[in-house]
């Protein structure tokens, strides 16, 4: 029962829109002072927006409903003003400057001034006193970039505590933690709870240490507030209660219908494993076995931090991580791909998540993006056969139906949806046997979506064999012919699409148990 | 399948009339491409004025390539850089060291003048590979390795040329100051040669245009109107009969046309620009300079294109190199100084982008020939080195400002 003089945080009626995108409807949440308040939801429910806006990120003005802390009514113009009266956000990007000491950093932008000089003295003194408040044992003036993430997440808090934090917002603080400092963190974030009384709101996927360390459960989905849990000694978390909140997006794109003729395994990965690229004893990729075969769609469900995008760059010519094992097998036979040529050479092709860094020369014509990986079936002696790159080009802009008055239009003049089928074309034209695709339809309106899903059977229908990485549940359900989820690095399980459901899939992607070796392939 | 059908459906309308751009639209989707060429002829006319006429006396023109030369060359070299997002410091210094070896080998060692050109240019592709090897495989970035490949070449230049060393061989010295032979003799006060040349580059510049008119409609791609076309044929005919009124009447009563060094930059030109616009190399390098993180999932060996365009610097700096102790006449340890500036400058007001990824080899060469008909102009005019270099300054600024003004208004 919220007791009206507890209440630290209301949040009443927010509704915030990014253009035609409704991202928050009418939301509503209450958090008791001195309690830890979890928010809860799949990737794109709203919970980030949710937190930008209370700390001012997105201003006063720029959404509708009123925000009440600690009894008064806040408009917030920048991150400034919700500092000013103890909200703090710590986001999963930590904002540390790697080339700073620790001191530095936690002052920084708030130094410690003594006439116009910064005074390094108190400020490593005030530094040390945090840092011993959050249990950092180490030199003020150390290097950000000599200490772990676990200790680095520790120099955040720290920071927030010399901003007089009442409210403090962790958003993912342990995605990239390893259990022990995981562990570590959560029991300081009770700790100051107990003796500074202060507030948290984490924001997680890990739904074992919110059962563990929560009050309340606010759960979120598609921008609504959908339903709260108190948790509490006498009444523990109802997991499955949790997930079935989470999940049941509604199915709001249509998929071509769509039957696979599926022929013999194209590509098999056994034990692969891979850490991470600064933090050696990190597993990005645990032992993950997977494969796919002729004319079959393959999903890899898997929330934030799940390891899915990481993986697949590490298989494609090892663009991730380093010290990778693990065989890959194609048509049988063993390969290694030991850089990007490689593996396009045995006919890989991978669409990567993020389109503009990783997919297109966006200064460069949709003719030249779409030749770019394909220059070896295109050009003798090095020269390139222009007419068959014209006519390469065209084709594929009629047949993908991109949206531009020609082929020289650069890359960068087109929309989301116009470049994400540039970059399949790219890939489809090079004819590949294995197309991974990355968030294939991620910012992209949902017509351009349906041209995309049967830009893919189209494929599948061709004998390729396809791997679709996505966050959203219904679209894997409504493309693939198999799913595996993948949790923290392992694969949980693979479900048949017939048979399986948003709830299933939810609570594999939320679990941690790797499923058995032998069940592994189809 | 829609698809399909959608495809045959542009298929027939393709056949049936061939897709044609305005005129307007070309007109202005191009001002970047085409305000180069307006701004060489608005500062050409304006010279001409100052310089009551003089700027376009013939032997001026011959000159203004002849002095210029040794920047056209370089700046091919390095807008294949800038376009791969690096730069090269050391030019100048590695034009005095090659020049410096070269005039060398040929006074001390009775090296043949052929055998020292091979020889030069050798060494160039050596010290391509020197700072190749840093900046693609060792990551060295480019600034640092390419001064330091100055203070290296600067001093090395001083060891081999400390004293200036005289340059004997007569062939040698022909190439910057010498015009190819009249063998076609003098047509009234002209040179043969030189109208064949020019005429047979009017047929070739219509020739092209015609051609890539017929291939658009050949492969249903946007087709210029017909008058666009004209318009282009009928300036570059004037324009190139004006280039080649002035060469065949330039020299004196005895020697005159083609000087050897507008023949080895129209050869580089067009070896590099059919590089870059046909071969896989040249998008390689767009595709790096571009985007490198997408050029390495595409499969482009990023390392290797960079360390071919150093290589491939080194090729070109050698050329300046050797066209430089040919014009001189002797090798200095001097030689050289700020070539490396005036090439970076001459990309920069040819469009280049600062961040890469961007830059053609005509935009270069004009950006090159602006700063030459500077040069040549005001010093006509008799204007002081020092006034000739603050103007030269501003006007890279004032290039690159319009560049990213102009952007910004297009949106």
């Amino acid at each position: 029962m919220p007791n009206q003089q507890d209440v630290i945080l209301e949040m009443r009626h927010i509704t915030k829109r990014f253009g035609p995108v409704t991202a928050l409807e009418d939301v509503n949440i209450s958090v008791n002072r001195g309690e830890i308040f979890s928010l809860c939801g799949e990737n794109g429910a709203g919970k980030s927006t949710m937190m930008n806006v209370l700390s001012g990120v997105y201003p006063y003005g720029s959404y509708e409903g009123d925000i009440v802390y600690d009894g008064r009514t806040c408009q917030f113009k920048t991150i400034r003003d919700s500092e000013k009266l103890g909200i703090v956000i710590i986001h999963q990007e930590l904002a540390l400057v790697p080339y700073m000491t620790i001191a530095q950093n936690i002052f920084l932008g708030n130094p410690i001034k003594k006439g116009i000089f910064v005074d390094d003295r108190e400020q490593r003194r005030v530094a040390k006193s945090v840092m011993d408040a959050v249990g950092l044992d180490e030199n003020p003036d150390t290097l950000i970039s000599n200490i772990g993430v676990g200790k680095q997440q520790l120099v955040e808090i720290a920071k927030a505590l010399t901003k007089n934090v009442k409210l403090l917002i962790l958003d993912e603080p342990t995605a990239a933690l390893n259990d022990e400092d995981s562990e570590k963190l959560l029991q300081l974030i009770d700790r100051l709870r107990r003796e500074q009384g202060i507030t948290s709101i984490i924001i997680s996927h890990k739904l074992n240490e919110i059962a563990e360390s929560a009050d309340k459960v606010q759960v979120i989905r598609d921008g609504h507030t959908i339903s709260h849990f108190d948790i509490n000694a006498q009444h523990p978390l109802d997991q499955d209660a949790l997930i079935r909140d989470m999940v049941g997006r509604s199915l709001t794109n249509r998929y071509p219908m769509h039957a696979s003729t599926i022929g013999k395994e194209i590509f098999r990965v056994e034990h692969w494993k891979v850490h991470h690229p600064l933090d050696e004893d990190r597993l990005i990729a645990n032992d993950v076995s997977f494969n796919v075969r002729a004319g079959e769609i393959v999903g890899l469900a898997g929330l934030v931090g799940a390891g899915r995008t990481e993986t697949a760059m590490s298989i494609f010519g090892r663009q991730y991580g380093t010290g990778a094992t693990g065989k890959l097998f194609v048509e049988g036979e063993e390969v290694k791909f030991p850089n990007v040529g490689a593996a396009i050479d045995h006919g890989f092709a991978y669409a990567t998540e993020d389109r503009k860094v990783y997919g297109l020369n966006l200064l460069a014509s949709i003719k030249e993006n779409t030749s770019m990986a394909n220059f070896k079936a295109l050009s003798h002696y090095g020269v390139i056969d222009r007419n068959r790159e014209v006519r390469i080009a065209e084709k594929y802009r009629s047949e993908f139906r991109i949206k531009a008055p020609s082929i020289d239009v650069p890359a960068g003049n087109l929309s989301g949806g116009n470049q994400q089928k540039v970059v399949l074309a790219k890939w489809v034209s090079a004819s590949p046997k294995v197309l991974i695709l990355d968030e294939p339809t991620r910012g992209i309106d949902v017509g351009a979506k349906y041209e995309i899903y049967e830009i893919i059977d189209q494929l599948a229908d061709s004998g390729s064999a396809v791997v679709i990485i996505s966050s959203e549940l219904p679209e894997l359900l409504g493309i693939c012919d198999r799913i595996y989820t993948m949790s923290q690095g392992v694969i949980t399980a693979c479900r048949d699409v017939e048979g399986t459901n948003q709830e299933e899939l939810m609570r594999y992607m939320t679990g941690s148990q790797r499923m058995g070796f032998s069940e592994t392939f189809a | 399948m829609a698809s399909a059908q959608a495809q045959e459906a542009l298929k027939n309308s393709n056949d049936q009339v061939p897709k044609t751009a305005s005129v307007k639209n070309l007109l202005l989707g191009n001002v970047r491409s085409y305000g180069i060429y307006l701004a060489l002829v608005l500062v050409i006319i304006i010279f001409q004025i100052l310089t009551g006429g003089r700027l376009l006396y013939p032997n001026n023109v011959v000159a203004l390539f002849q002095q210029n030369a040794y920047v056209l060359i370089a700046a091919i070299g390095m807008l294949m850089i800038i376009i791969g997002t690096h730069i090269d410091l050391s030019v100048g210094s590695v034009v005095a060291f090659i020049g410096g070896v070269g005039a060398f080998a040929m006074k001390n060692w009775g090296m043949n003048w052929m055998v020292a050109i091979l020889f030069m240019i050798v060494i160039g592709l050596l010290i391509g590979c020197w700072h190749g090897f840093w900046i693609a495989y060792v990551g060295v970035p480019a600034f640092v390795t390419t001064l330091g490949g100055m203070l290296i070449f600067r001093g090395l230049a001083t060891v081999v040329a400390g004293e200036s060393i005289p340059l004997q061989s007569e062939p040698f010295r022909a190439i910057a100051k010498d015009y190819l032979p009249n063998i076609l003799g003098f047509w009234g006060p002209f040179d043969g040669l030189t109208i064949v040349v020019g005429v047979l580059a009017m047929a070739l510049v219509i020739w092209m245009q015609i051609r890539k008119r017929s291939r658009a409609i050949k492969n249903g791609t946007l087709v210029e109107p017909t008058a666009w076309i004209a318009l282009k044929c009928i300036l570059a005919v004037l324009g190139i009969g004006f280039v080649t009124y002035l060469f065949a009447t330039s020299g004196n009563a005895n020697v005159g046309g083609i000087p050897i060094v507008l023949v080895i930059i129209g050869v580089l030109v067009a070896v590099y620009w059919f590089v870059l616009n046909r071969m896989v190399f040249g998008r390689d390098i767009y595709a790096v300079g571009g985007n490198r993180k997408a050029a390495v999932l595409s499969g482009i060996d990023t390392k290797m294109v960079d360390f071919k365009i150093f290589l491939n610097m080194g090729f070109l700096t050698a050329v300046a190199a050797i066209i430089t102790l040919s014009r001189l006449a002797s090798a200095t340890a001097s030689t050289g100084m700020e070539f490396e500036m005036d090439a970076i400058a001459a990309c920069f007001i040819g469009g280049a982008a600062v961040a890469g990824g961007v830059g053609t080899i005509p935009g270069a060469m004009v950006g090159a020939l602006i700063m030459g008909v500077l040069n040549q102009g005001l010093s006509i005019m008799g204007a002081d080195a020092a006034i000739v270099k603050t103007i030269k300054g501003l006007v890279v600024i004032a290039a690159v400002a319009y560049d990213l003004v102009s952007k910004k208004k297009k949106g």
